[in-house]
């Protein structure tokens, strides 16, 4: 079988050869104080939790009568599913034992904001629907979510890249772990409001979905009203290549991860399909498999491997499954450092739920887990010859008989090509199988909540108040002088707005604006001191400030700073801007102030001695500006320090020069 | 256009379509001011504005398209929603015991009906089986649905039917038997069948859903498991409620039909026993028994039925500074019985009493019963108690104001003599009024306190 080119090897052509196709749905917490459909605080999180529940989920029907696979596979999965409750960020809305309250109008705003400057054909009214998620993710087994508009666009390198949909929808529970038949999970963010877009799957490499993604985001952020920081923003990628499937790597938090994804996964369908063909050179169809499965405890008695030896000394069971036809296959590679063997698996640890790794060993494998004797006996029992391979499996009885099915499930998918799947991403670039790809079957209209008008006033007032796009925006700093990397900054901080005010009726340089609004304020945010609480207002009032001359340029970042007191009750304790002008500023010194502070510093200095005379001076500059650093311009003072010393060190006589120690 | 083609829609949605030829079920592209949309069109809730037209949209998401910006439609095609629960066989074993489940409307399997936008119950024994099959477990089952009301809408009318259908189907043989119920007012429906179907043989086990069937993380699924298992295999022949303990998926409990009441509007664990233990708890594995004073299942192939019920009986929730004309205005209204939930131990304001003299003196049977729901009435201990009583007001024990209702009808369906409805009405059928109130029959944990704070943390609720 051919060999597909490095990652860093692949070019366009190489893609376009392969024919990928790929598309982005980009998830964004949206910044409103509560959650989507309760009145629960959005955006805390903590592992602290005060009482754990226990429930299950069962497939229903869609509204069109359909089951959805990934419904049924879930069922399969028989998961205890425990979710962890904090007193703080959780009510019984969450957990399913009180209806909806209405739907947030704040997160709609948002969320239609964001539609508008995504250009898309707003709905007129919205119906909330419910998606169903049976892994538990959500405690009611479905996803409220609502759809705002369809059909826009983003423009991309002289391209429109269309944007299928925009939905408004609650966030999922954190998952804590996942062992066995348990999964643990933790509520806090459940609930909490989020847009999802989607684009088309117009997009033709693993870089350009990067770059559309990173569009989106900046788009977004430039609202000044989406979650920021980890976790505020996850992606599903979609990938297929001619002749595979459409697949959902699901839950990548950083764009810069997606490449490669894109790139295992567009390898992963091709060596598929290049593994359907070799079974169709075989004669192997989905009709023609032929398989054979037995309990092998008593073979495997005695074996050396370790994992076995423990599932057999907890009372568990070994069986093995024989696919004929199928030797040498499950070491084909499938994404970098994957073989096939691991789509075998990730299915069962996922839908048997064997998730003790290793879960499975197989006869392709050459290694030495299993001595010659046991595999030959394995063979003989399940009348295996060296065109078969077999997989042997381990667990609980049940768990076990689970297994086989889905071994044969996985390998009868194999004779048709790429099985729709949802994938998790991997740290290292690769996917492993999440859950069968859902379909439409499994939307259902919620009946809790009737549908919500959205008047035309309403999308005009929000039309109105648009922010600029942020390419443009990023345009415009430009021209006002800043650096590229600069004007993304200020618009990512969401303050381009304010940044071009400040400049052109305050004439303040646009790269010192910049500094302040990105640098320092990001040095405020890391000091946990929340600089958006901030208002463009109070801001632009610092800057006047300081044209005015009631603050120096040191005085700008003391009064940002002292406008954000930390605290429980921070925002109840806000100064207003004139009161933390006059604690801070004040006017400017007079000359003689300043004369007679240099004089002083001089004097105080005369014990002290330095190794240069620009130590001397700097100190100097020190001492005044202690005093002074907030009312005096401190370019002023070093020519004063200058000054001074230069004067003393002319007059001959003089002890402060004290020459020989300079 | 025949009328089913667009369901729920009026004024100008429905003249839209109609323009354009197109109908509920069509798939269409419509054209409006903001942009194209294409889906198939869905019928309309009634209660819904006739403004804007509904699509799904081929993700599946539904959407809502203002009729008057509709510019052009074209009608693609069709496809009509075929809902059906999936159909199998209920399997039949000789050795299995035989259940029936009687339906009134509840939401045991159910799917959505488009008109107002609720699910309707679908609950053959097939579509049962196929959604619920671990059902055959237990039982070989028939069902048949009797009435299809929400349970606000039960009255006389259901009551009666449902209590000549369980002494029907004890005649016929069956070895248990399941209600399916609405839960708002499941607990009269079970107080009153208490009443009518006495010295049963075999288990009357009423179930519902707090979540409604077709939710994933409904509790519909369990419930009836549940109680399909107490009907098929518990030795309880009284009439039952049988719902979910905790919110959490772990075990349901039986209650008393005269003594469960449902405590919260949405919960799963909503119905609790009032002033005594539970009959037992019950998973699929197992049932244990808490007390053991229960009817025991038996042999024979008849019951003690009794369907009697008068219509004008009322319950005055008493509040400080309640009037006496309404009292009055009951009593003008030609009503027999009252019920009256008191304050405290059972006391009303000074200026009803005339009005519940009068009453009295006009022939309607006035009770009293506690809102605080625990705890008996005891008009002796007050002065005030005893001026009530002396008016004619009969105390009723530590029997719920709901059960008092049900069973004052029952009374007063059966008599008028003040006397032989009094000795009906303090006669306890099925613990309605109890001798004593068990020390652990109250409880109502607060958040916060540190050992219930403990008990949530590592006690699954």
């Amino acid at each position: 079988m051919t060999t597909f080119k490095p990652f860093e090897a692949m070019t366009a052509e190489d893609y376009a050869a392969i024919g990928l196709r790929c598309g982005l749905e980009v998830h964004r917490q949206l910044h409103t104080p509560t959650k989507l459909f309760c009145r629960c605080p959005a955006g805390r999180y903590s592992d602290a939790y005060d009482a754990e529940l226990l429930r299950h989920m069962r497939p229903t029907l869609s509204e069109l009568g359909e089951y959805d696979g990934t419904a049924l596979m879930e069922k399969r999965t028989k998961k205890h599913i425990h979710y962890r409750i904090h007193r703080d960020t959780v009510c019984t809305y969450e957990f399913d034992d009180t209806p909806p309250f209405l739907l947030c109008d704040e997160a709609l705003d948002i969320a239609l904001e964001i539609a508008l400057l995504l250009r898309l054909n707003l709905v007129d009214e919205l119906h909330i629907s419910r998606k169903q998620y049976l892994d538990g993710s959500i405690p009611t087994g479905f996803q409220r979510t609502t759809i705002l508009g369809t059909n826009g666009w983003i423009p991309y390198r002289g391209r429109r890249i269309g944007i299928t949909q925009l939905g408004l929808e609650e966030d999922s529970c954190r998952e804590v772990s996942d062992i066995g038949h348990d999964r643990v999970l933790l509520t806090d963010r459940l609930g909490t409001p989020l847009v999802e877009v989607v684009t088309d799957p117009d997009l033709r490499t693993p870089q350009e979905l990067a770059e559309v993604g990173q569009i989106i985001r900046r788009l977004c952020v430039s609202t000044g009203k989406v979650r920021t920081g980890y976790g505020a923003a996850r992606q599903d990628v979609n990938v297929s290549v001619r002749g595979g499937t459409r697949i959902e790597i699901k839950g990548v938090p950083q764009l810069w991860r997606i490449p490669r994804l894109v790139y295992n996964e567009a390898r992963r369908q091709c060596a598929l399909l290049r593994i359907r063909d070799e079974l169709h050179r075989r004669s192997i169809s989905a009709d023609s498999l032929q398989h054979t499965a037995a309990d092998v405890t008593g073979i495997m008695a005695r074996t050396p491997f370790e994992p076995i030896r423990a599932a057999l000394a907890a009372g568990e069971r070994v069986a093995c499954v024989a696919l004929r036809g199928f030797a040498g296959l499950l070491n084909e590679p499938t994404q970098e450092h994957t073989l096939f063997a691991k789509e075998f698996s990730d299915r069962i640890r996922v839908v048997a739920c064997l998730t003790r790794l290793p879960n499975m060993i197989h006869s392709d494998a050459a290694t030495d887990a299993l001595v010659g004797r046991d595999w030959q006996r394995l063979f003989r029992q399940l009348r295996a010859g060296d065109r078969d391979a077999l997989i042997l499996t381990w667990g609980p009885e049940e768990d076990t008989r689970t297994a086989c099915e889905e071994i044969v499930l996985r390998a009868r998918e194999a004779t048709l090509g790429v099985p729709g799947d949802t994938r998790q991403a991997l740290r290292d670039g690769t996917n492993g199988f999440e859950r069968v790809l859902p379909g439409p079957q499994r939307m259902y209209p919620d009946t809790d909540l009737p549908p919500i008008a959205v008047r035309p006033e309403r999308v005009a007032r929000i039309r109105a108040g648009l922010p600029e796009y942020v390419w443009e925006q990023e345009e415009r700093l430009r021209r006002l002088g800043l650096s590229e990397a600069a004007a993304v900054a200020v618009c990512q901080a969401g303050r381009a707005a304010l940044l071009t005010c400040i400049v052109e009726r305050l004439g303040v340089a646009a790269g010192t604006v910049a500094t302040v609004l990105t640098e320092y304020l990001t040095s405020l945010r890391r000091a946990r001191l929340e600089p958006q609480r901030l208002t463009d207002e109070e801001l632009f009032a610092v800057f006047a400030a300081q044209v005015g001359g009631r603050l120096t340029r040191a005085g700008v970042r003391r009064a940002i700073r002292q406008l954000l007191p930390g605290g429980d009750d921070a925002d109840a304790t806000r100064p207003p801007v004139d009161e933390v002008f006059a604690a801070i500023g004040g006017p400017p010194p007079r000359t003689d102030e300043l004369e007679r502070a240099v004089a002083d510093a001089v004097q105080a200095s005369r014990s002290r001695r330095f190794s240069c005379l620009e130590a001397r001076q700097r100190y100097l500059m020190g001492e005044v500006m202690r005093r002074w650093r907030t009312r005096a311009e401190g370019a002023a003072v070093w020519r004063l320090v200058c000054a001074t010393v230069a004067a003393e060190a002319a007059k001959p006589g003089e002890p402060i020069a004290q020459r020989a120690n300079v | 256009m025949v009328e089913s083609s667009m369901s729920g829609y009026r004024g100008i949605g429905r003249a839209v379509l109609e323009r354009h030829g197109a109908g509920v079920w069509s798939d269409i592209e419509l054209e409006a001011a903001q942009g194209t949309f294409r889906g198939l069109v869905l019928p309309r809730s009634e209660t819904a504005d006739d403004r804007h037209i509904v699509l799904k949209l081929a993700s599946g998401y539904n959407v809502g398209i203002a009729a008057e910006a509709v510019t052009r439609i074209t009608v693609l095609g069709r496809r009509e929603a075929n809902y059906k629960l999936p159909e199998k066989q209920f399997p039949h074993s000789r050795t299995k015991p035989n259940v029936v489940l009687l339906g009134t409307g509840g939401t045991i399997a159910s799917r959505l009906d488009y008109r107002t936008g609720a699910v309707i119950p679908a609950f053959s024994p097939g579509e049962l089986y196929g959604s619920v099959p671990e059902l055959a477990a237990f039982c070989n089952l028939r069902t048949e649905s009797l009435f299809s009301v929400f349970s606000e809408n039960m009255g006389p009318r259901q009551y009666q039917g449902l209590a000549e259908r369980i002494a029907e189907e004890v005649a016929a043989g069956v070895d248990g038997i399941v209600i399916g119920h609405g839960t708002d007012t499941m607990h009269h429906t079970a107080a009153i069948l208490s009443f009518m179907v006495q010295e049963l043989p075999v288990p009357v086990v009423m179930v519902g859903s707090q979540r409604s069937a077709d939710r994933p993380s409904s509790d519909a699924a369990i419930n009836l498991i549940h109680a399909v298992k107490a009907a098929a295999e518990s030795d309880i022949a009284e009439v039952m409620v049988c719902m979910f303990g905790p919110t959490s998926d772990q075990y349901g409990l039986l209650h008393r039909g005269t003594r469960v009441r449902k405590m919260h509007t949405s919960y799963r664990s909503t119905f609790r026993t009032i002033g005594d233990i539970p009959l037992g708890m019950i998973d699929a594995a197992r049932i244990v028994y808490f007390r053991h004073d229960f009817h025991r299942r038996r042999p024979e192939r008849s019951v003690k039925l009794n369907t009697a019920f008068e219509e004008k009986v009322t319950i005055l929730y008493y509040y400080p500074n309640m009037k006496p004309d309404v009292v009055d205005a009951v009593v003008d209204k030609g009503y027999r019985g009252i019920v009256i939930a008191g304050t405290g131990l059972g006391h009303v304001n000074k200026p009803l009493y005339p009005a519940l003299k009068r009453a009295v003196q006009r022939g309607v049977h006035v009770y009293m019963t506690a809102q605080t729901l625990w705890g008996y009435v005891q008009m002796y201990v007050y002065e005030t108690g005893r001026e009530i009583m002396e008016l004619g007001v009969v105390p009723a024990a530590n029997m719920l104001p709901e059960t008092a209702y049900v069973k004052l009808c029952w009374a007063l369906g059966q008599s008028n003599d003040p006397e032989q409805v009094k000795r009906i009405m303090l006669t306890p059928v099925c613990d309605e009024t109890t001798a004593r109130e068990p020390y652990n029959g109250y409880l109502v944990f607060q958040g916060a306190i540190p050992e219930v704070q403990g008990f949530l943390r590592s006690i699954k609720r």
